[in-house]
């Protein structure tokens, strides 16, 4: 292994990592705010990459169709809010957890009956489809240095919100002081909706990013859910700063360990045992990871709401 | 109980109208299992539309009699498949079961459909399980055996001098056996086997090793949205002009490629149909199912379409009484249909002995699409059918 | 009419039904609905052990399937290398397997509790939500592996022909299995009705009210906790049992993320902590699906927001709502 291919792995393990906290950055405020366990937070990232491949190629437009893509998982994030999930906040969380499961079954066959059971089309705007040489050697793709630029400016612009504005003072004190918030004549619906919004943007945003790298097809929501749910549970409820240290953790040991887990099996065993029993291990590997943190600390790394 | 003594009136009395029904014109029953729902439905969709098209186009009737076709979604679960053979033996009482697109699926059901003496006839999975000691005689299978696309491409790739092979499965037995298929045709070196987790969705990883281990070429199996994502990265990635990608044609059908688009040109793949095959009953099916649905037929359509021809030839030849159930295997097993392939056969193992071809996906005008460039094999039969024993 | 005697009319209802429904069913000339509720039946017991749990120890395990998965594997494999007479690799002694059902379930137990057992203990150091994922997490390690484990079929799963031998019984005969699976259901329904009206079940609720109280009053919580963890998992390895003879086959998508989804769906459905809305969700959610299938390819349009219907407006799950205020009962 050169040193190459190893900055190379941690740079997919970077980018794989960013991905997952813009996916994570929203449950984890809708779950710490609203203690609200959202499986639909999946439907939204579909959403966002069904409307961001649809327009981009009606306007031929990237940027169009991201921003479509936004209003969209916006739009029907509200929705979903107040025809549904306001009257569940404060409900027991199994409530919550069969609403939000109706929601996924309805959306994605909706999606089914409105674009057809094959997987659609998106590919990276021309200017970022190339690749660039950031490693010396290793001609990197551009389109994923990109969602690491996006990611570290949303994470960035997150920071920024809850540490300097209002609504950012709101959501921290909501997050540990909830009644407390209410008590003082704050309009606690106003503030989940904005919540809620901005957690739903963030998954469309996710879903149009991720559309020109991977397959935009129903189903696409929940194979990514249960590693956001990973990824929030490592980091600890509630936390954003804990979503960026779970999403990039996660990120990382799965990358490092697809990338190195064989190769390190074959010094000890045969290849073709050791390809088998390596990809074995990796395949679990950050389920290990989520379970030795867990057993370690009970509640997650950055811990910022009770249970 | 009001409610269920009205129920179970209804229910008997709809009995009673279904069963003066078959009395009347003894139409031939065919239960098709197959995906609808969930994210394999695109497979299952394809072949329940061709199979209904066939039987449309020859004015409702199968082999001269009139066919009734019961679709039921098994969701791509065993239980729901299971669920609905039982469905169609014990209560709709159907002649033939077919459709199911999963190996795993038709492992656990063909055996049960068959034991009780119905024909199942497959119009997709071919697992080895059912093609050697597991065979049986009401087992017709109308695709192809599981290895057979992965063995065409390592005859391929071996043919065209490639000497470092990188491959690459998701971690399930579908996934070793297809590197086996693979292996069993390829002669040169094989760099490494990786084996992807099933249902993965970055491949990032797994192309920065491909690329730092320098290959003549990548074969890789993996069906579904997980291929897409692959090609796709693998273009992005710059790789697909440098290191050329080789596969079976499950990873290149028309789905995939509308969804993959210009990333996937210039890969090949091996399958034993394209729709631009040219012969006459190929011309007559592309052009029905295109003016039927607005689409290019896949593969999956293909093989249901020919089973379903292959039925009908079947119930022609026994004039329509399929109780004589022996002269009504025999004439499925002699398959004297015309079939989109071209030209179709049985090996003893009622597993089919065809021509498989390798593909190239090209830019046509918009669209892009494969495009037949050679034969492969012909009369390929797969390596199992001397293990057969009926 | 008094809810308590609401409650009891309907359960006696519900149990007369039960035990005529072949009946019903040949009459009907519809036998096949005979397997269908065989499914209910088992699906119901995996929904039992989850509600003993959920409802009365207030732990939500998001890997429940995992044991379902793990009996119907033990009954497969067994089954599997009497037939082929190759001995059980990594077993003290040569062992090549049975197809007694009275070896082969009991074990299922065992194996379905052992696990719960080390999946509880590490399990229950966490809660809440916490104790959802880590549940999910065990569960989905155990998925990997079996979809990974070639020796056993890997994805492929494994063929399970013919069903279990009971001495006197055929299982192969579809109306014999149902009572089968109906008696152990109801065996399951009466031991866990009385673990709860117990010492035992006091400790287990109080858990769930207030844990803290009880460990200040020196009680092991965790120790209550864990043994009914370990009970609902060997209970769920007997749901497998019995679910493996159903579909004769065994696979690890039984074992998937979203089976444990479906299972818990059925208790919530039914009513959490209330062990009769685990049969009435089980039966819901399965005859739902069976029925919109046949209806239209789309029916998860319908599902979806019958879903979310109940929980806006059936509070206590379906039971609850049938029953009244009594049904969380005893």
């Amino acid at each position: 292994m050169t040193a190459q291919l190893f900055l190379e792995q941690t740079l997919n393990g970077l980018q794989q990592g960013v991905m997952l906290f813009l996916l994570a950055a929203g449950l984890t405020l809708v779950f710490g705010i609203m203690h609200l366990i959202n499986l639909a937070h999946g439907t939204l990232y579909m959403v966002g990459a069904y409307v961001a491949a649809t327009v981009t190629k009606l306007s031929g437009s990237f940027t169009v169709g991201v921003l479509a893509a936004l209003a969209a998982a916006g739009l029907v994030g509200a929705a979903i809010e107040m025809t549904a999930l306001r009257k569940l906040y404060r409900r027991d969380h199994l409530d919550q957890v069969l609403a939000t499961f109706g929601v996924i079954l309805f959306f994605n066959e909706l999606v089914k009956i409105v674009w057809g059971p094959q997987a659609l089309f998106l590919s990276p705007p021309a200017a970022l489809s190339g690749t660039v040489e950031i490693i010396p050697g290793v001609p990197y793709p551009a389109y994923r240095l990109f969602i690491i630029g996006v990611g570290l400016a949303v994470g960035l612009g997150l920071r920024y919100l809850i540490v300097n504005t209002r609504t950012g003072m709101l959501i921290r004190a909501g997050a540990t002081h909830r009644d407390m918030v209410g008590a003082l004549g704050v309009d606690i619906d106003r503030l989940f909706t904005v919540v809620f919004a901005i957690g739903a943007m963030l998954a469309g945003l996710a879903g149009a990013m991720a559309g020109p790298m991977l397959a935009v097809e129903v189903g696409m929501g929940e194979q990514i859910l249960i590693l956001t749910f990973v990824v929030i549970i490592i980091g600890g409820i509630g936390s954003v700063r804990g979503a960026l240290a779970g999403a990039l953790l996660v990120g990382l040991v799965d990358t490092y360990g697809r990338a190195f887990l064989p190769l390190a099996m074959r010094a000890a065993l045969d290849p073709a045992a050791a390809d088998s029993i390596g990809a074995s291990i990796s395949n679990v590997a950050i389920y290990l990871l989520m379970a030795a943190v867990l057993i370690w600390r009970p509640r997650g790394l950055f811990q910022a709401y009770g249970g | 109980m009001t409610r269920i003594q009205t129920f179970l009136a209804m229910a008997m009395a709809g009995a009673i109208v279904a069963g003066a029904a078959t009395a009347a014109d003894k139409p031939v029953k065919i239960g098709m299992i197959t995906t609808l729902s969930g994210g394999g439905a695109a497979l299952g969709v394809d072949a329940r539309d061709a199979f209904q098209l066939a039987i449309d186009l020859k004015g409702g009737k199968l082999g001269g009699v009139p066919t009734e076709l019961i679709v039921a979604d098994d969701a791509q679960k065993v239980e729901n498949a299971k669920q609905i053979a039982t469905r169609f033996l014990k209560k709709d009482d159907v002649d033939i079961v077919t459709g199911i697109v999963w190996s795993n699926l038709a492992i656990a059901v063909v055996p049960s459909v068959t034991r009780e003496g119905k024909i199942y006839v497959s119009t997709n999975a071919g697992p080895h399980e059912l093609a050697g000691k597991g065979c049986d005689k009401n087992y017709f299978n109308a695709a192809y055996q599981n290895d057979n696309l992965h063995e065409a491409a390592g005859q391929y790739v071996s043919d065209q001098g490639l000497k470092r092979v990188y491959l690459m499965a998701p971690n399930y037995p579908a996934g070793k056996d297809s590197i086996t298929g693979f292996k069993r045709f390829y002669k040169g070196e094989v760099v490494a086997e990786v084996y992807t987790t099933l249902g993965q969705v970055d491949y990032a990883a797994e192309i920065a090793n491909l690329r730092a281990a320098k290959p003549d070429g990548v074969f890789f199996f993996l069906p579904g949205g997980m291929g897409v994502n692959f090609v796709k990265q693998y273009a992005q990635a710059g790789l697909i002009k440098e290191i050329p990608l080789f596969g079976p044609g499950f990873s290149f059908d028309e789905g995939i490629l509308s969804a993959v688009g210009d990333a996937a040109v210039g890969a090949f793949n091996s399958s034993e149909y394209t729709w631009d095959l040219d012969n006459a009953a190929n011309k007559v099916f592309v052009a029905a199912f295109r003016k039927a649905y607005g689409r290019k037929p896949s593969l999956y359509a293909a093989q249901a379409y020919d089973a379903a021809l292959l039925i009908d030839f079947a119930i022609a030849a026994v004039k329509g009484d399929m109780s004589k159930a022996d002269a009504f295997r025999a004439a499925l097993h002699k398959a004297d249909f015309a079939s989109v392939r071209g030209k179709f056969k049985f090996g003893p193992n009622n597993h089919p002995i065809q021509d498989i071809y390798i593909r190239e996906v090209v830019k046509e005008g918009d669209a892009v699409t494969n495009k037949t460039i050679r034969k492969v094999f012909t009369d390929h039969q797969d390596a199992y059918a001397a293990e057969c024993k009926m | 009419m008094v809810t308590g005697g609401r409650k009891r009319i309907i359960n006696m209802a519900g149990l007369a039904l039960l035990l005529v429904l072949p009946l019903l069913a040949e009459a009907a000339d519809s036998p096949f609905f005979v397997s269908v509720a065989t499914r209910v039946l088992i699906y119901a017991l995996a929904a039992l052990s989850l509600d003993l749990i959920l409802g009365y120890g207030g732990m939500v395990s998001f890997g429940h399937a995992a044991f379902v998965g793990l009996g119907a594997y033990v009954v497969a494999i067994l089954a599997h290398h009497q037939t082929d007479g190759s001995f059980i690799p990594f077993l003290p002694g040569a062992w090549n397997g049975s197809t007694q059902a009275l070896i082969q379930w009991p074990l299922a137990m065992v194996v379905g509790g052992l696990f719960a057992l080390v999946i509880g203990a590490l399990s229950l150091r966490t809660s809440g939500v916490y104790f959802i994922m880590i549940t999910l997490a065990f569960a989905q390690m155990l998925y990997h592996f079996m979809v990974s484990l070639p020796t056993y079929g890997g994805q492929d799963g494994l063929s399970l022909w013919p069903r279990s031998e009971l001495p006197l019984v055929d299982l192969n005969d579809d109306v014999s299995f149902y009572y089968v699976a109906l008696v152990l259901l109801l065996l399951a329904l009466v031991a866990v009705r009385r673990l709860i009206a117990s010492p035992f079940g006091m400790v287990l609720r109080g858990a769930k009210q207030n844990e803290a109280r009880l460990v200040s009053l020196g009680v092991p919580a965790t120790r209550y906790k864990l043994t009914a963890f370990v009970i609902a998992g060997a209970i769920a390895g007997l749901a497998g049992a019995l679910l493996a003879n159903h579909t004769e086959f065994v696979g690890p998508g039984m074992m998937h993320w979203t089976r444990s989804g479906e299972i818990l769906i059925m208790v919530i459905l039914g009513g959490v902590g209330t062990l009769y809305g685990a049969i009435v969700g089980a039966a819901t959610l399965l005859l739902l699906e069976e029925g919109l299938a046949g209806l239209t390819e789309h029916w998860m349009i319908f599902l979806g927001p019958f879903l979310v219907f109940v929980v806006l407006f059936a509070r206590r799950g379906i039971y609850g709502w049938l029953a009244g205020r009594e049904a969380g009962d005893d």
